[in-house]
């Protein structure tokens, strides 16, 4: 999924401070499982705009509406008859959420509610960790199915580097090193010798080096 | 075997003698008057003169602008290059820049993350890695090709190094790591400080087992210790550094004032047992802003007068 984190909330104001009419625009997909832009967090953040223009004395109208998806034509067509209501949309959607919003709603100003992070997973509850860097061209078996693009901090592509301490990376004591993880899969999976194929220079043209990245599949095309 | 281009360390080692370099850190400011100074502090006793490039990503009068400085000076510089903050152009770039002014040595290294330098807000390029850049010198210099296919005019010739750190985990990978770095065309290698010398001796071992040391030439990298606090620092903070217990207490076992002077020795024993370690090729005395202290080491290391080549 598409992990998000929320924007801290002085940040939040000083975007919609001179709206008089606010709608908190949520998401029902990545960002609900990443609990940063659910219909729980839109509620959430919506009560504390609330109490903060009421302590200011403003008059400011807070709705909260929560989509299926921001990244669909269709479902963001749900708020074409309210979305002219507004001064602003503050999207709890990821950014491309937040900017297809902006697309289709031309004069509206939308604003990020949220900081989009990365491509991961839930660890546990609370949780979310990168697993994925989107470079368009998967290394994942040669490398034990561990990515080094997203998972290694010099995103090295024959690691380890000299930094490698106790399993960690030498950035912080808290991340894993990639290459400690992707030697111990290799010999579990009986493949160690697969770790002297030197591994090529990468070609990054698929990766966002190449410029603004559109996948087509013509057989479903309109 | 040849030397195959006019590096003077290429040709001590291809001559079978220990060779010994030694590396200085560029300034944080415009004025080169520090760095030649340093330069000259040891040019008598080393072969070559490595050039950080930002280490510890701390930004630095670049080392190429170094090294031909150094170059013109008369020394043998070793160009090292990161590849922290160049893409696969610049390098290229850089290298036929560097052979131009005749820099013949070359260190290949992926560089410290810019987290622990001064602009850890900053992008990381990391477009090849060490290997990489390893196997793109070799490339330039032994297909005069450049990456694009297209060919170069006047190819380079370096001899071309990496690094390599035995203490670094996971340990059973550190030999065929060496082996990959070989394969990608390192003819010279420079290791990481060394003060766990039993460890580098089994590594060691195990790098000859394999045939290594008939393949590249291994340098074996030591430190002076200036004091019992800098021991424990190096213990405890710098990633990938293997200081023993009885290093520290040996360091903190004499006075205060004492501690640079046992530093010193620490470091000439360890050349001396190392001086008889199969395949150990020469040393790379690494006198962090200590440089006036290198030609006593190499002196009393036996390693002086350095040899000469033509």
């Amino acid at each position: 999924m598409i992990v998000a984190k929320q924007k801290p909330i002085d940040e939040i104001i000083k975007m919609v401070a001179d709206c008089g009419k606010i709608l908190v625009l949520g998401c029902n997909e990545c960002v609900t499982v990443c609990e940063a832009g659910g219909k729980k967090e839109v509620g959430v953040l919506a009560s504390a705009l609330r109490m903060y223009f009421l302590n200011q004395g403003k008059e400011v109208v807070v709705d909260e509406h929560t989509l299926e998806r921001q990244c669909d034509h269709e479902y963001l067509e749900e708020i074409r008859d309210i979305a002219d209501k507004y001064d602003a949309i503050l999207s709890l959607a990821c950014g491309v959420g937040i900017q297809f919003t902006a697309e289709k709603y031309h004069d509206r100003p939308v604003y990020p509610g949220v900081n989009t992070c990365f491509l991961g997973a839930t660890e546990q509850r609370g949780v979310w960790a990168e697993r994925c860097q989107a470079c368009g061209s998967c290394i994942l078996a040669e490398t034990g199915g561990i990515c080094p693009v997203s998972r290694c901090a010099k995103r090295v592509m024959n690691g380890p580097c000299g930094g490698s301490s106790n399993g960690k990376c030498e950035i912080s004591k808290d991340v894993d090193c990639a290459w400690q993880l992707i030697v111990d899969r290799l010999k579990a999976l009986g493949r160690l010798d697969d770790y002297e194929k030197v591994m090529p220079l990468k070609d990054w043209s698929t990766d966002r080096a190449g410029g603004p990245r559109k996948v087509t599949k013509e057989e479903v095309m309109d | 075997m040849s030397a195959k281009t006019n590096s003077r360390l290429e040709k001590i080692l291809v001559a079978g003698h220990k060779a010994v370099t030694s590396e200085c850190g560029p300034p944080r400011g415009s004025n080169p008057s520090h760095i030649e100074e340093k330069a000259n502090l040891i040019r008598n006793h080393v072969d070559a003169i490595n050039i950080t490039d930002n280490q510890t990503s701390v930004t630095r009068m670049c080392s190429l602008a170094v090294c031909i400085r150094l170059k013109l000076m008369g020394l043998e510089p070793v160009l090292q290059m990161v590849t922290r903050d160049r893409n696969r152009i610049a390098l290229q770039s850089d290298i036929l820049g560097a052979a131009s002014y005749g820099i013949s040595n070359i260190l290949c290294l992926s560089g410290d993350h810019q987290s622990f330098g001064d602009c850890p807000t900053g992008q990381n390029v990391h477009d090849l890695d060490s290997m990489q850049l390893l196997q793109t010198v070799r490339l330039m210099c032994d297909e005069g090709k450049f990456l694009g296919g297209g060919d170069i005019e006047h190819p380079p010739k370096m001899f071309s190094g990496a690094a390599a750190n035995p203490f670094a985990d996971p340990y059973k990978i550190r030999v065929p790591r060496l082996a990959k770095k070989v394969a990608c065309g390192a003819q010279f290698i420079q290791t990481q400080c060394i003060y766990n010398v039993d460890k580098f001796i089994d590594w060691m071992g195990k790098v000859c087992d394999r045939g290594l040391h008939e393949k590249v030439f291994i340098l074996a990298g030591v430190t002076p210790l200036k004091s019992a606090g800098m021991a424990r620092y190096m213990k405890n903070r710098v990633p990938g550094m293997d200081v023993p217990d009885e290093v520290v207490k040996r360091m903190a076992g004499v006075s205060k004032e004492n501690q640079p002077q046992e530093g010193i020795d620490i470091c000439v024993e360890t050349i001396e047992r190392l001086k008889e370690v199969k395949g150990v090729s020469g040393f790379h005395i690494m006198a962090i802003e200590w440089e006036e202290k290198v030609p006593e080491i190499v002196e009393r290391a036996g390693l002086y007068p350095r040899p000469q080549v033509s």
